[in-house]
This record gives C-alpha cells, sequence and structure tokens, in this order.
C-alpha cells in the first residue's frame, strides 16, 4: 500500500511540476497558436540559473523569480525573431533552443550536471520547515502544488486583464487587435515571455527538489507540454465550469500517470522518449478527431 | 455626368497614388498609374466599380494593409504614408465583408466592447472589464435592436453573422474616428439582415457626423445612403456625383454605366 501511495505522491509531485509548465505552454500552443519550441531550452535554463544562484546563496524563492524572468528573456528572443524578424514560429523556437544549450553552459560554468546538495531550497528551508513527522514526505507534494495553483491563479487574472483579453484577440482575431490599434505581434511576443517564463520556472522547481541541475533535462519538454495541454483541454472539453489551466494541469498530472504506470509494468527506461512521443501521436490524432467531429455537427445544425 | 475629379480641400486625400501588383513578373498588374480622391470632413462616400476595378485595393491603401508605390496619403491633415496598419486605426475604422474580423469570437459580447471602448489607451493590467461602463454598453447595443442586450456574457462566436457584423459596426464606432471604412460589409449577409446592418450605418454615420467611404456591391444601397457616388474602373474614377446629381440618379443610370465600360472593353 505504502508503495502505491509513495507512486500517487511522485506522480501528483511531477505531474505539478510540469504543470507549472504546461499552463505556460496553454498561453502559447492554444491561445496564441504558437507551437514553442524553444521551452526544451528554457526549462534547463531555469534549472541552471537556479543552480548557480543557490550555490551563491541566494534565497530559493527570489531563485524562482529570476529563473521565470530569465525564461521569459528568453521567450522574447524567441518573438522578436518570429515576430519582428519574420522567421517561421517553428525556426524561431529551435532557433532559441539550440542556443540556450551554450548559455547554460555558460551559466554552469561549463559542466552538465551542477549539484548544490545540502544547500537552502524551497523544500528544506522557509516554510518547508514547518512540515515535521508524517507531513515531511508530503512537503514536496503541498509545496509544488501550491506553486502550481499561484501560477494558474495569477494567469487566470492576467488573462481578465485588459492585456489578457488583448492576448486572447492575437491568437483568435489578429485584425481584430489590429483595428484596436495595436500590434498583434507585441501580444504574441508578450505571450512568448510568459509560456517561457513558466517553463523556466518549472524547470527551477524540478532543480530545487532533485537540488541539482542538468542541462540535458530539457529533452521532450515540448512533448510533454503539448501533451498536458492537449490531453487536459480535451477531457475538460465540455465541462465549460473547468477553467482551461486547470484543465491543462489535471492533463499534466494524466499524463506523468500514464508514464509511471507504463514503468510499472516493466517497460525499459529506454523506450522512456519513445513512449512519450507515442502518447503525444495518441492525444494529437484524438484531438483531430474530437475537432472534425464537432466541425460536422456544426455544419448540420 | 461628366468624368471629373473633385478637387475640394480634403479631409482624406489620396494624392497622386500608384500601385503596382508583383512589378516586374508575368503577373504585373498596373492598378493606379495617378489615382486622386479627396473626401471633404463628415461627407458620406459610396464606391461602387466591377471586380478589379481597384476598389478594395484602395481602401487597403488607407489602411495601410497594402502598401502605395509612390503618391501622398493624408488624413485630416497629416500624412499617414509611413504610418503601419495598427498605428492608422488608432484614427481608421474599418468594418470588414467578412463579419468574423470585426470582434474576436472567443470572448463575449461584453468582453469584446470593453476592448473597443479602451482603443487608444494602454492595454494594462487592470481589470478587462470595466463594471461601471456595462449598463453603458448595454443601452449601446439596445441601438441595435437585436436583443444582444441580455447577452452579453454570451462568446461573439454563438452569434449569427448578422449580429456579429452589426456589433463591428457599433464597436468600430465606439471611439471617436476620423474615418469610417465600410468593406462590402453587407455582401456577406442574407437580405434580411443586409437591410438591418445598412439602416444601423446610417443611424450611426448620422449620429457621430462620420467621415465615411462604403464600398458596395449593392447599387441600391450605393445610391440610397451617402452623399456622394463613385463609381472606380480599371484603377480611375469613371463617376463622381454628389448633391442634386446623385439624389436623381436611379440604379439603371449605374447599370447603363457598368455596359459602357463593358462595351469598352470589349466584352
Amino acid at each position: 500500500m505504502d508503495i502505491v501511495i509513495g507512486l500517487i505522491r511522485n506522480v501528483l509531485e511531477e505531474g505539478f511540476i510540469y504543470g507549472i509548465m504546461a499552463v505556460g505552454v496553454y498561453i502559447t500552443y492554444r491561445v496564441l497558436d504558437l507551437p514553442d519550441l524553444s521551452v526544451d531550452g528554457t526549462f534547463p535554463l531555469g534549472a541552471c540559473v537556479t543552480a548557480a544562484l543557490i550555490r551563491a546563496g541566494v534565497n530559493p524563492w527570489c531563485a524562482l523569480l529570476i529563473a521565470f524572468i530569465c525564461g521569459a528573456a528568453a521567450g522574447c528572443v524567441t518573438g522578436l525573431l518570429h515576430v519582428r524578424l519574420r522567421i517561421t514560429d517553428l525556426l524561431s523556437g529551435i532557433l532559441v533552443m539550440i542556443s540556450m544549450w551554450s548559455v547554460n553552459l555558460v551559466i554552469t560554468g561549463g559542466s552538465a550536471v551542477v549539484q548544490f546538495y545540502n544547500k537552502a531550497t524551497i523544500f528544506n528551508s522557509g516554510i518547508a520547515a514547518l512540515f515535521k513527522g508524517d507531513l515531511r514526505v508530503w512537503r514536496v507534494l503541498i509545496l509544488v502544488a501550491l506553486v502550481c495553483v499561484v501560477v494558474k491563479l495569477l494567469l487566470d487574472l492576467y488573462l481578465r486583464t485588459k492585456s489578457g483579453l488583448l492576448l486572447r484577440s492575437a491568437g483568435d482575431n489578429p485584425q481584430y487587435v489590429i483595428s484596436l490599434g495595436r500590434d498583434p505581434g507585441t501580444m504574441k511576443i508578450i505571450g512568448l515571455a510568459i509560456g517561457n517564463g513558466c517553463t523556466a520556472l518549472a524547470g527551477s522547481v524540478l532543480a530545487q527538489q532533485a537540488e541539482s541541475a542538468n542541462i540535458q533535462s530539457g529533452t521532450g519538454m515540448v512533448v510533454m507540454a503539448l501533451a498536458a495541454v492537449i490531453i487536459g483541454t480535451n477531457i475538460f472539453r465540455k465541462a465549460r465550469f473547468v477553467k482551461a489551466t486547470t484543465a491543462v494541469i489535471f492533463g499534466s498530472i494524466l499524463y506523468k500517470a500514464c508514464l509511471v504506470i507504463a514503468m510499472q509494468l516493466g517497460l525499459p527506461t529506454n523506450y522512456l522518449k519513445l513512449l512519450m512521443a507515442v502518447i503525444f501521436t495518441i492525444a494529437l490524432v484524438t484531438n483531430d478527431m474530437l475537432g472534425r467531429r464537432k466541425k460536422q455537427n456544426g455544419h448540420s445544425n | 455626368m461628366a468624368t471629373q475629379i473633385n478637387c475640394d480641400t480634403g479631409f482624406v486625400g489620396l494624392r497622386h497614388i500608384k500601385k503596382t501588383f508583383n512589378p516586374g513578373s508575368v503577373n504585373e498588374v498596373v492598378l493606379f498609374t495617378d489615382f486622386n480622391l479627396e473626401i471633404p470632413k463628415n461627407q458620406f462616400v459610396a464606391v461602387v466599380g466591377s471586380n478589379g476595378s481597384g476598389k478594395t485595393t484602395m481602401l487597403n491603401l488607407l489602411c495601410g494593409s497594402v502598401p502605395a508605390d509612390s503618391g501622398e496619403i493624408t488624413i485630416g491633415g497629416r500624412d499617414i504614408m509611413r504610418l503601419k496598419e495598427h498605428q492608422r486605426s488608432k484614427f481608421i475604422g474599418r468594418v470588414f465583408q467578412d463579419p468574423s474580423k470585426g470582434t474576436c469570437p472567443e470572448l463575449t459580447i461584453l468582453e469584446n466592447m470593453a476592448l473597443a471602448d479602451n482603443k487608444g489607451l494602454s492595454y494594462g493590467l487592470s481589470r478587462g472589464v470595466n463594471k461601471k461602463r456595462v449598463d453603458y454598453y448595454r443601452s449601446r447595443l439596445e441601438l441595435l435592436r437585436l436583443g444582444l442586450e441580455d447577452k452579453i456574457h454570451l462568446p461573439v462566436a454563438s452569434l449569427s453573422g448578422g449580429q456579429r457584423q452589426a456589433l463591428a459596426l457599433l464597436i468600430c464606432t465606439m471611439t471617436p474616428l476620423d474615418l469610417l471604412i465600410l468593406d462590402e460589409h453587407t455582401a456577406a449577409l442574407d437580405p434580411r439582415s443586409s437591410e438591418t446592418v445598412m439602416e444601423l450605418t446610417d443611424r450611426l454615420v448620422k449620429e457621430k457626423n462620420l467621415t465615411t467611404l462604403m464600398v458596395t456591391h449593392n447599387l441600391k444601397y450605393a445610391i440610397g445612403y451617402g452623399d456622394r457616388l463613385i463609381m472606380l474602373h480599371r484603377g480611375g474614377i469613371v463617376l463622381d456625383v454628389s448633391g442634386e446629381n446623385k439624389s436623381a440618379l436611379h440604379t439603371k443610370d449605374l447599370t447603363d454605366k457598368f455596359n459602357e465600360i463593358s462595351i469598352e472593353d470589349g466584352n
């Protein structure tokens, strides 16, 4: 029983951590309709920045914030490449993803893995110290859920502000943004900054939990985030009372659960990324089928 | 009805406009070689013309969605040639043929109106919908007589084409405009919605005293509405009537003119 609870806890912890990234990617992929590949580079960016800061003795909560800002800056670069230099969205993402590799190596001082054991992280200092006894094993889950929910609520709030409404219009009908006297390109840049900021934040949280940063930790993040977004929004497609941001976090947890179940059933670790791709493909195809059915129903009405 | 170019001091002015599409290629199309149009303030101009006559290009040049090769475009005395499309939108309002272009379908009616109400101000982190303005939005929606005032929390995507176009028109004219551009804005609607939208257009233009440029294929509307009528053909103005001459105009006069042009073309 303990093993099962442990597994569930593990799924939830990782689900929430990657959920932070998924709500960010929801903004770029679903709201703005931009498939942003730079998250593969900004996720480890968040981790590496955090490692460097924590080793330097910076407060771990500040490290989260700085990681977010660094990710947002990288997102701005993707946006500028795409919007101002008119490079396609996919290529802009790839360019930033590749360049992050070097940036991350510079930040870590050339090593692929940076450890910071026994340093203060959000999981062992500050409010984490309040969790004693039986609660101790749950502290990671409680903290990651807290960060994830706060990010989600802030994004929900943002999407209802003037800027947020304009961002939603930029994805839905750029011509409308133009008629309001605004440049939809600027809104795309803001969206990419938010998306990559959240991704770097997720990277920072993961690094603090593992007490180490790995510059290779970004591989497959695009796939994971997009799968979470698509699974989440499809499952809750009919449920209007569930906010899309909430749905996306559930999507992330569910996706992680699928991976853990497969591992528990004896799938060798080497096949993990392949499995990730397969689940993503299934999610994409179902998404397409559901979309087509919706369209057909729409016509018959 | 001689071909003439109205040279009143123009509030809106297109002068010596040159525009060639795909220059230097086999698909080269020379549309405007020396196009001139002056529109005085508060005038409502209807524009007719066959396909390819340059109507839509003229609107695109004004809005900035297509750049002119050379010439001068002024609105209210300022040169707007170098302004980008979204910068020109601050004082030019445009309603498109496609009703879905003038609003954001995913947002509610209320959110759409709140966004439009804020045009010209900054779009920052304050609450998107100002609760104090909701009653005002409702009163504006009542003008449409479509019952939309009771549906303000519905996404615009759930409205019909006619409702959307009426809303787009209302939204477009919420903030002060120097020029209202109507780009075949009733063409995609059924006859009844089309009448409703056209009536609404007339009411709004009169209420706000808007300088208006309306492109239409509907000759009845071109004759029935507006102070001046222009017919374009191959990038030139072939008919320009206003005042009493326009009131005396019949649909048949226009169809005759169209036929005359086609004969010249050898069709």
